[in-house]
């Protein structure tokens, strides 16, 4: 027997269960006693592309270093699905502890003998306790937690204050859930010897820090940046930011007097449709907005086009998931942001904005509405499946009542009645931005047509080609100011002066940053820079310059942001190496550090 | 002749509307379509039936797909805002902004290429969702601009231009917008405008999703013998149901050189719209009842088979639901909403207590 593992908030438990068997909500508690209690956890849910019966996992990390990334590895593994419990007994660390449900009888020889067995007959348990079918199943799961509180000396008090705040005003069912937990519980302290060497001791770490997912911060992003539109088609993992933007402005949008919403959600019947519906929506002066996943990207790239020529303000968010086709539609990855950066036929190119958590998915989803307006042009907001439907712990939102909404250049009636001159392409201030009038705005003046042809700058359709050249120009110009608008990249230089660097974005930060710590503990120093913009900024390409050796750290094979440096930049390709992980699962911690430790080796070693 | 600019002058015996403008008003630049072609009259029949409805031009969104049909907003209309998107999906946009401003009124054109089969979708999903629009298809049975090809609304057994017979059934426009919900439908012929102003009129009144075919010849493509929606073919295949007077309908038969169909006037009928006003309805089939859908369908098969051509007002509900009713939106249009809808950092410090 190995020497049992001993850590206190700083483990990983991961839950392997069956979807549909009500697991999920008992994770979730599992999780959120331990964020009560103070200490900073990470759940992140790994489940199939079904709705009942197949192997699911939810992994609960707890950091009070304040790690929020996937780290790899686990010390206890809890094992409720049959046909995964094998793997699951594999996936324990050496001298971590297994958790399993012995009501059946399992072989010995199933069972490691460098990891510690914890065995608990909880069907047995259920089928004495409950005697209808569905309180067996979901109970069992509350039984769980109930026994894991006692294993890890957690606070029951505080599991069963979040049960009474969940069911509140259903006493039924709070009695039932906190007799389970206590159920539960006590077997645990009759049967093992509690605690055990994993530990959760009250901290002071999780501060005034919120627990959401990015779906429903980005959701409340649109809601405080003023969208009225939403027009949107089911796609996993994208579907909870309308449904949430629906419920919230239904609670925040309704005209107190008449009951009458101040917004309006259309189900598409396709991404076409969802996105044709934004591009009539903002071209007729509303913030609008759709979000979708991969395929829906590609389905849109035609009307993208439009919007990008004909310059109608469009926010996209883009929850994205392994592709191609439809890939692995339950699995997380960066892997849409070239089919973003350059979506449709001819010369394009986009403004991408790469939120890393929610509270920045909250900030850059209301800010996208301001940046469409003002650059008149479609604004991909790019999260991923890890990030958008997996509660993490981030900053409280804030928001300034001073600010106002940048709706961009928009002449107005007075504007025109007052003799202002009005070419719906003709760059007046010399920025590419040109302006616009909304639709119905004056009887005589500021009409014109919006089309995906060419035209001169008075919206005038000719197949000139100086013309077509002037305005594709003028594009680029605008893009050029686009620069200025857009959020900066997160810097931050290593203590000790290196030549070696490392970019990445959105959901990989967490990680990437705890691997430049692990990193540096083996005396290997990594500048970070976060990118949080496309286009590229001058200190985003400044900072690859600044560097002998840079890594590209991203979730898709092609080292898709690394791209866009070759092809925006003309870096050297040598320079930039591409580290990527792209099977689906968020990127550890480990990972990172592993590889770039791996490709730095031979340098290491010759000097 | 497109490349001669419209004179400016205004004869000053010009007949002039409640808002003191001139039919010249409603006008937009000139067609750069072949002479002759019925989409041109249609254009014609729209700027008649917005004057004669007193409608302010700028208020009036003109949206359309990709076609020849498609290019016509250019021509009417000139001081209002128009769309030209992407083939096959004026329907979303023109949902999409019909969203965005309830009050503007939504006129979206389209043909038998655009709609009937790229488009096949939008178009079903726009008429289900009861959108407060304008809805017409200008349906020629052919592709013009890529050359005379079929399009998905040719009847089967209709010759092409080299005598090719179209072997694949027609997709009937009217009959799907009466299956999927339109609340207005009608059908009438580019050539007949005593026929088809006053349909539009009453179109554009309606308040709801209406759908208008009308059948549009193109004369240099799919005007021949054999062919279906030729101009001589609809002449003479053409059933008219009934036709449609409006209190206003003074300009209403000028001459003019395009060809014209005549009819005897029938028994009349009074429609209540749901706005308050009424529609006359001239019936030359007497025993068909406009508010009867069922029947309507019914109606259009059995005369399909026989070859004839209905025209005229289809079908309509006087009591319309459109989609605004059905989302539950504030009368004030939603792109006129600024500041005032941010629910502020008070109501955001709640959210976060919730999520602790």
């Amino acid at each position: 027997m190995p020497h049992a593992l001993e850590r206190t908030n700083d483990f990983v438990v991961k839950f392997a269960n069956i979807n549909g068997s009500g697991s999920a909500s008992a994770n979730r508690l599992f999780a959120r006693t331990i964020l009560r209690m103070g200490v900073p956890c990470t759940p992140r849910n790994i489940f199939p592309s079904n709705i009942q019966g197949l192997p699911t996992w939810y992994e609960v990390r707890l950091s009070d270093a304040g790690y929020l990334g996937a780290r790899g590895g686990a010390e206890f593994v809890v094992a409720l699905n049959p046909q995964s419990f094998d793997q699951d007994a594999a996936s324990v660390d050496p001298g971590g502890y297994f958790f399993f449900d012995s009501s059946k009888y399992v072989a010995q020889s199933r069972l490691r003998n460098d990891v510690i067995a914890l065995p608990m007959p909880l069907t047995e348990i259920c089928n004495a306790q409950w005697s209808e079918a569905r309180h067996r199943q979901i109970f069992r799961n509350v039984l769980y937690v109930g026994a894991l509180a006692a294993l890890f000396d957690m606070d029951l008090a505080e599991a069963e204050k979040l049960v009474e705040e969940d069911f509140r005003g259903k006493a039924k069912l709070i009695a039932s859930n906190v007799a389970a937990l206590r159920l539960g519980n006590q077997w645990a302290r009759d049967h093992f010897l509690c605690p055990i060497g994993l530990q959760v001791k009250r901290s002071t770490e999780v501060g005034d820090r919120i627990f959401i997912d990015g779906n429903t911060a980005s959701a409340l992003g649109a809601v405080w940046g003023g969208a009225t539109v939403c027009a949107w088609y089911p796609i996993t993992p994208s579907t909870s930011i309308p449904e949430m933007f629906s419920r919230y402005a239904s609670k925040l949008r309704v005209d107190l007097e008449t009951g009458k919403n101040r917004f309006a959600v259309v189900q598409a019947e396709d991404e076409l449709a969802s996105i044709g519906m934004v591009i009539g929506a903002a071209w007729n002066g509303a913030r609008t907005f759709t979000a979708t996943s991969g395929p829906g990207i590609s389905l849109m790239q035609e009307f993208l086009g439009l919007a990008y020529f004909a310059e109608i303000p469009a926010v996209i968010f883009n929850v994205q998931r392994a592709g191609p086709s439809t890939g692995m539609p339950t699995r997380t990855q960066q892997s849409d942001v070239l089919a973003c950066a350059y979506a449709s036929h001819g010369d394009t190119k986009h403004v991408l904005l790469f939120p890393e958590d929610p509270k920045e998915c909250f900030d850059l989803g209301a800010d996208a509405f301001d940046l469409a307006d003002r650059l008149q042009t479609p604004v991909f907001v790019l999260l991923d499946l890890d990030m958008g439907m997996n509660e993490r712990l981030c900053d409280p939102f804030t928001w300034d009542d001073a600010r106002r909404y940048d709706r961009g250049k928009v002449v107005t009636y007075e504007e025109l009645e007052a003799g202002k001159a009005f070419g719906r392409y003709l760059d007046v201030d010399g920025d590419g931005i040109t302006y616009r009038t909304y639709p119905g705005t004056h009887p005589t003046k500021g009409s014109f047509f919006t089309r995906g042809t060419s035209r001169d700058r008075y919206a005038k359709y000719t197949e000139d080609g100086a013309a077509y050249v002037d305005n594709m120009e003028r594009l680029l110009k605008k893009f050029e100011t686009a620069k200025k608008y857009l959020p900066k990249p997160i810097r931050k230089d290593s203590p000790t002066p290196t030549r070696n660097a490392a970019v990445f974005y959105g959901s990989t930060s967490a990680a990437m940053w705890e691997a430049i710590d692990v990193l540096a503990e083996k005396g290997i120093f990594l500048d970070g820079l976060r990118v949080r913009a496309f286009p590229f900024q001058d200190e985003v390409v400044e900072f690859v310059r600044e560097h002998d050796q840079v890594f590209l750290v991203e979730q898709n094979r092609d080292g898709q942001l690394r791209s866009l440096f070759l092809i925006e930049h003309g870096l050297s390709p040598s320079k930039l190496q591409s580290v990527v992980h792209y099977d689906g699962s968020p990127i550890t911690a480990r990972f990172i550090a592993n590889a770039i430790a791996a490709k730095l080796a031979p340098v290491q070693v010759k000097s | 002749m497109t490349y001669l600019a419209k004179p400016q002058l205004r004869h000053p015996s010009l007949k002039v509307n409640d808002l003191g403008l001139t039919r010249r008003d409603y006008e937009g630049a000139v067609s750069t379509l072949c002479a002759g072609c019925g989409h041109d009259s249609i254009s014609a029949a729209i700027v008649h039936a917005c004057f004669n409805l007193d409608l302010p031009p700028h208020r009036i969104a003109k949206l359309s797909g990709i076609g020849c049909s498609s290019k016509t907003p250019t021509y009417f209309l000139g001081t209002a805002h128009g769309f030209n998107s992407v083939h096959g999906r004026m329907p979303s946009v023109l949902t999409g902004a019909a969203c965005a401003n309830r009050e503007l009124i939504y006129l979206g054109v389209s043909g038998d290429g655009d709609s009937a089969s790229i488009g096949l979708g939008q178009f079903a999903h726009c008429l289900r969702r009861g959108v407060n629009m304008v809805y017409i298809v200008e349906n020629n049975g052919v592709y013009g601009l890529t050359k005379g090809q079929f399009s998905a609304t040719a009847d089967r057994g209709s010759k092409d231009k080299k005598g090719v017979s179209n072997a694949t059934e027609s997709i009937a426009l009217v009959g799907l917008a009466l299956e999927l919900g339109a609340t207005f439908v009608g059908r009438s012929f580019s050539g007949d405008k005593e026929q088809l102003i006053p349909l539009i009129e009453a179109a554009l009144m309606h308040e709801g999703a209406a759908f208008l075919d009308v059948i549009s010849p193109c004369v240099t493509f799919n005007n021949h013998e054999g062919s279906t929606k030729s101009f001589e073919h609809v002449r003479e295949h053409e059933e008219v149901l009934n036709v449609l007077d409006t209190l206003d309908a003074f300009d209403l038969l000028t001459p003019q050189s395009e060809i014209t169909a005549q009819y005897e006037a029938g028994t009349v009928q009074d429609v209540l719209q749901h706005d308050g006003t009424t529609l006359r309805l001239r019936k030359l089939a007497q025993e068909y009842d406009v508010y009867d859908r069922n029947a309507a369908m019914a109606y259009l098969h059995e005369r399909g088979r026989a070859g004839e051509i209905v025209t005229g007002l289809i079908y309509v509900d006087p009591q319309p639901v459109d989609m605004h009713a059905n989302l539950g939106t504030i009368p004030t249009p939603l792109n006129l909403l600024g500041d005032e809808i941010c629910p502020g950092a008070a109501a955001l410090d709640k959210i976060n207590a919730s999520y602790r």
